[in-house]
């Protein structure tokens, strides 16, 4: 896996807010911030390491209760700010996900980190729904619980084209053990069903995607990456507010169309026999 | 209930935890008014299982049945535990999401369509990995949407559980039933003493399983909304009940500052002892905290 879990997390959140640590009522991994992109104001959120967690199962990035929380009470504040204006002013909320999963502890199981990450992602929607423009940008890892938490209710979704970035159920060499496969045998698998891939261009082709950026230095963004980066935002943001409020770009994309068939297909025959139930 | 010579009650009581996922569903609607969409028979299959030498199965695990619960339009969507360990896949996830805004579609326009879940599941079907994933996204957005027209009721009773992504689905649910013989939690033991350690959770000791995972805990603090004994009687009864009731004033999930000075609140300089924190939590929903 790679070294540099929450560190892309942390440069990008920085290039883009010019901040690079928590308000002091929230932990110290979750960042968040009110900055300009195109010509508003949005909120930028994170979640990064932080190796002096109280919680030991999330010092690496993980998302563990505090985080989940924080998100949500970063969100709602929002969510309630602007719960008077039109939609075309509402503000936009950008998730930058460089999570490495969600926290694998015991104390976070006792106290239910189910709801913690149900309260994040719960904020995420309700904020999309309401008219918010809620924009992922995966610059690094994007894990299971950790993405659900954090980044995958957005309406669009951006990443960065590069080895780096890794979208996932499951890291290599735990979902090998559980599937009873060898790590070799997995990343061959991949190659053939874009499901199983760790590749984030594989990932495209499922359609989920909104856009895929490339940039030469993804660690440290230098100042025209950092421009691209904030017009393709803006681009999404506007994206977001003409299209509905729901995921449904998920399924009309072109990509998803053909790698979402057997989906598709489902839904289509469901909404056949619904009606004459 | 009737009773007949000396057999105790238990032999009498009809089980819901030995029903497969199909008769599960079923067992929950009127009389003659329940109708599965999607069956077997339309073999809406995954495409990715046979790809990988796994027999695929005709329904997904995923069975979608329509019908009227206490006289009111519902639908069920019933996840079977006993086919890939009731993992969502494409195919599964789709007619999950399908079913949920179909319900919605109905609510608003005027005819509220409570959605049942029964969750048995580990979460992401790790065959089809990344279309397993998007598809939990969208099963807790359609239950988001769906939510604020109907009740959306989570029933895990066992032996699986709820785990993964899916206890998200449960986390974002109007209300959540639970037998004691049912466990919910983001994480099961396997992975987390896999991912760190046994010091941190000991997989083998079923006693800390059921203690922080169970049914008995997680309504007992306030995580879930009832406990109810394996009968299709008392499932049907809690189902009919909560569709009754209506969706409620304020989602667990909307109660954001009251869980964040929970967690706030909690030592953790040690491991949390559950039975401390279940009376502990008890003691603040008594005085008016979770609804």
């Amino acid at each position: 896996m790679s070294e540099h879990i929450g560190l892309r997390g942390k440069a990008w959140f920085q290039v883009l807010t010019g901040r690079d640590r928590a308000r002091k009522e929230d932990p110290a991994s979750v960042l968040a911030a009110d900055a300009t992109i195109g010509d508003e104001l949005a909120l930028f959120l994170c979640v990064i390491p932080n190796p002096e967690s109280r919680f030991p199962c999330v010092r690496d990035g993980q998302v563990g209760l505090e985080e989940g929380y924080a998100l949500a009470y970063r969100i709602r504040e929002v969510l309630n700010a602007d719960k008077d204006k039109p939609k075309s002013q509402k503000r936009p909320i950008i998730a930058i996900v460089d999570v490495k999963s969600q926290a694998y502890g015991r104390r976070e199981e006792t106290a239910g980190l189910f709801l913690a990450a149900a309260a994040s992602s719960d904020a995420y929607a309700s904020a999309r729904m309401a008219g918010h423009p809620v924009i992922a940008f995966v610059v690094g890892h994007a894990f299971s619980g950790g993405f659900l938490t954090h980044g995958y209710q957005a309406n669009r979704i951006l990443a960065l084209d590069d080895a780096g970035v890794t979208i996932h159920a499951m890291h290599k060499e735990a979902a090998a053990r559980i599937t009873r496969r060898s790590v070799e045998d997995l990343e061959r698998l991949g190659q053939q069903i874009p499901p199983m891939s760790y590749n984030v261009q594989d990932y495209a082709k499922l359609g989920l995607l909104h856009q895929l950026l490339h940039v030469e230095s993804p660690l440290e963004p230098n100042q025209s990456e950092v421009d691209e980066a904030k017009n393709a935002v803006t681009a999404a943001i506007a994206d977001a507010r003409k299209g509905s409020t729901d995921l449904g770009v998920r399924w009309e994309s072109p990509a998803a169309q053909q790698s979402r068939r057997a989906g598709i297909a489902a839904r289509a025959l469901m909404e056949q026999q619904w009606k004459n139930a | 209930m009737t009773t007949t010579g000396f057999s105790p009650l238990f032999v009498q009581r009809k089980s819901f935890i030995e029903l497969n996922g199909r008769r599960r569903a079923y067992a929950l609607f009127d009389e003659n008014t329940a109708t599965e969409l999607v069956g077997p028979f339309d073999r809406a299959e995954s495409p990715w299982l046979p790809m990988q030498g796994v027999a695929p199965q005709s329904d997904d695990g995923c069975i979608v049945i329509k019908g009227k619960i206490s006289g009111k339009p519902a639908v069920a969507i019933s996840l079977e535990g006993a086919f890939q360990g009731g993992s969502i896949g494409e195919v599964s996830g789709a007619k999950m999401v399908a079913a949920l805004d179909l319900a919605t579609i109905d609510s608003k326009a005027g005819k509220p369509t409570a959605a049942i879940l029964l969750l048995e599941t580990g979460g992401v079907r790790l065959q089809e990995a990344n279309l397993g994933l998007a598809a939990i996204a969208e099963v807790i957005a359609s239950i988001l949407e769906l939510r604020q027209h109907a009740p959306v009721i989570t029933v895990i009773a066992g032996t699986v559980g709820c785990f993964g992504g899916m206890a998200l689905a449960a986390g974002v649910s109007s209300y959540v039933v639970m037998m004691r013989e049912a466990r919910l939690g983001l994480n099961g033991p396997e992975v987390i003493e896999q991912e760190s350690g046994k010091d941190e959770f000991d997989a083998s000791d079923r006693a800390l399983i059921w203690a922080i995972h169970g049914g008995e805990q997680r309504v007992g603090m306030g995580l879930a909304d009832e406990l109810v004994e394996d009968s299709v009687d008392a499932i049907g009864s809690a189902v009919q009940r909560f569709v009754t009731a209506g969706k409620p004033a304020q989602h667990r999930s909307e109660q954001v500052e009251l869980y964040r000075q929970r967690i706030a609140d909690l030592d953790s300089s040690r491991q949390i002892d559950p039975l401390a924190l279940r009376e502990q939590w008890r003691s603040l929903d008594s005085k008016g905290g979770t609804r």
